[in-house]
């Protein structure tokens, strides 16, 4: 798979309300292909909002939100269900689907786009749950499995049809340590192996310096993007007391 | 438009299989069948890839790949990945990174009838057990209340009662019309050939206050209070909301179900008593407009054939089918699961159990005014 750095997903203008609310406003930024892009900034900043405007499930009260140069927002309902089909998205608190065991979870998509034989859909579920480190857990309900098992779960139906793309929202939230980092490394690896592009939303700051290649953090105040670039780089160069603070814990002298 | 993917098999050493993958190998392909390969297995020490023709692959064709895994692991052949693409290696690597623990997978065989019939005999005593331990917090809470010290909020109760209450009205006035029509007619049609058909005031006036307006109201309750409780209860399950009370001090039952109890308690006997009139209103409207009866007639004879201990009788069933919908709901809800799956059938399960319980104490209240006497 080709990795040269073209612009996956733009980003122009948007601005984002809840009613007349003004969340975030004129946000620009460029994904480029095999990025692993962090949204960064504070607690109640809007990261997890963004993303819930990215993937689709708002539309935002102006601006362009571009996938591969084709517009997102105005695509008409099938281009739009073809582009989400190269999504993959992992809540929060994993969003599994209660009713259904893993292997239906990570079967639904597969069943619905794509002509695979019953036995084969069922095969790579499977294979999805060995690659996240659930080999065995296909007859399991969600309610059946501990917290960090059900957000792995979660990834595993992200990648059920190896999507081009990957949203994660604060995947290692609610995770101790090890495990975070165990997901980040999954993260890393499904990624490189994948060729997929990651865009993850996240305050963790091991988690944003291990895997960030690129990135933006935002400010609830004032409501925008104040960096743009690796979380490195801004570490590094930029000269935002907040930003500073931000990303040094605290540590960086005002 | 399917893909086209094959691969062809050579022998460069007599003990080494070389496959090479052509083709696209993707989710819109056929996979081909295992049986050539495994074939030409026989004599072979190890099994070798050439992935120069692949051109698009995904998961589909790591799944063929450990399909051909197992089928050497079978034989005790080496499955040697290195001439497949970089990240289709690492993927095999990362799927067998975190063996299958032992004992998770499920086994789907159905155990012998007599397990299951004890299995569920065991699961009733355990539901029996827990609807008794139920009624008894209940009751501990009731005696808090009556001691003066069971804790919930006060404004929760009004909010309850008018929830219970006045919103209930309409669907309350229309059902209990419309049974008072029914009975009407059933009665008219029957006491007309006797010429008695004013004694179809008896029958409406005895069958609402006594039986059906305490009835029809706990059923309409059952269906549209006890149901919202046990999803409410449910949701707050879900949401660890009900532990959060009990690690802040607060008893559940006292906080929740007392309030919903209470409220309910309350109010059905006062629908009931609003039941009662719309259905003589309705059993008049039918006997004004069908049988040639005066309205001021039907009147009359429905006060004759009332007096206040029918409506009293029927009252209080009101009252206890109020505690049972209220229970039935609270009771479902908190043994609600943690899922959404689990809040729906708590809600259905709550609508269920209340109306059973209904039609079953109303049958032995009956019997029981019947032998006393009243």
């Amino acid at each position: 798979m080709t990795t040269a750095t073209t612009a996956l997903v733009e980003v122009r203008n948007l601005t984002l309300a809840y009613g007349d609310f003004v969340v975030l406003r004129d946000l620009n930024f460029t994904i480029n292909r095999g990025d692993i892009f962090i949204i960064m900034g504070g607690s109640g900043c809007g990261k997890s909002t963004l993303l819930r405007y990215m993937v689709g499930l708002k539309a935002p009260v102006s601006g362009a939100l571009l996938y591969n140069g084709q517009s997102f927002l105005d695509a008409d309902p099938s281009a739009r269900a073809a582009l989400l089909q190269r999504f993959g998205v992992m809540y929060q608190q994993g969003a599994l689907w209660s009713s259904m065991t893993l292997a239906e979870n990570i079967a639904l998509t597969l069943e619905q786009y794509t002509t695979l034989r019953a036995g084969e859909i069922r095969e790579l579920a499977e294979l999805k749950l060995a690659l996240v480190g659930l080999a065995g857990f296909a007859d399991y309900y969600p309610s059946e499995i501990s917290g960090g098992m059900q957000k792995r779960a979660g990834l595993a139906r992200a990648i059920a049809l190896d999507p081009e793309i990957l949203f994660f929202d604060e995947p290692s939230a609610g995770l101790d340590p090890l495990s975070s980092r165990r997901l980040d490394e999954l993260i890393l690896e499904l990624k490189h192996s994948l060729g997929a592009t990651v865009v993850v939303v996240t305050h963790e700051l091991p988690s944003i310096f291990a895997i960030g290649t690129n990135g933006i953090f935002m400010d609830a105040a004032r409501k925008t993007i104040v960096a743009h670039g690796s979380p490195h780089r801004i570490l590094e160069e930029c000269d935002d007391q907040m930003v500073k603070q931000f990303l040094t814990r605290g540590e960086h002298p005002l | 438009m399917p893909s086209d993917c094959s691969f062809l098999i050579t022998r460069p050493q007599p003990s080494i299989l070389l496959v090479e993958l052509v083709g696209d190998w993707d989710r819109h392909a056929r996979l081909p069948a295992l049986a050539p390969l495994e074939e030409r297995l026989s004599g072979v020490l190890e099994l070798t890839f050439n992935g120069a023709q692949l051109m698009h692959w995904d998961s589909l064709l790591l799944v063929y790949l450990q399909r051909v895994q197992a089928a050497c692991s079978e034989r005790h052949i080496v499955f040697n990945p290195q001439g497949l693409p970089d990240g289709v290696q690492r993927l095999l690597l990362l799927a067998a990174a975190v063996p299958e623990r032992q004992g998770s997978r499920r086994d789907s065989e159905t155990p012998p009838w007599i397990a299951r019939l004890g299995v569920t005999g065991q699961a009733l005593a355990a539901g029996t057990l827990a609807v008794l331990t139920f009624i008894g917090e209940s009751a501990q809470a009731f005696v808090q209340l009556l001691r003066g010290r069971a804790r919930f909020r006060r404004a929760d109760l009004l909010i309850l009662l008018q929830q219970c209450g006045p919103r209930a009205l309409p669907i309350v006035s229309l059902i209990s019309f419309l049974v008072g029509m029914i009975l009407a007619y059933v009665g008219a049609v029957q006491l007309k050939q006797f010429g008695a058909q004013i004694f179809v005031a008896n029958l409406v006036g005895l069958g609402m206050a006594r039986e059906m307006g305490a009835m029809m109201t706990a059923i309409i309750m059952a269906g549209r209070t006890g149901a919202a409780f046990a999803a409410q209860l449910g949701t707050m399950m879900v949401g660890e909301e009900i532990d959060a009370l009990s690690t802040s001090g607060f008893n559940p039952i006292e906080f929740l179900v007392l309030p919903r109890m209470l409220a309910l308690m309350v109010m059905v006997p006062l629908l009931c008593l609003y039941a009662d009139l719309l259905g003589i209103l309705g059993g008049a409207f039918v006997a004004v407009s069908s049988f040639d009866i005066g309205f001021m007639q039907y009147y009359d004879q429905t006060l004759a054939a009332l007096s206040l201990k029918q409506f009293a009788l029927g009252l209080f069933k009101g009252a206890v089918f109020g505690a049972l919908v209220a229970l039935a709901g609270c009771l479902r809800g908190m043994q609600c699961g943690r899922s959404a799956q689990a809040v729906g059938e708590a809600a259905t399960s709550a609508v269920v159990t209340g109306i059973v319980w209904i039609i079953v104490v109303d049958a032995l209240l009956t019997v029981l005014y019947n032998v006393v006497g009243w």
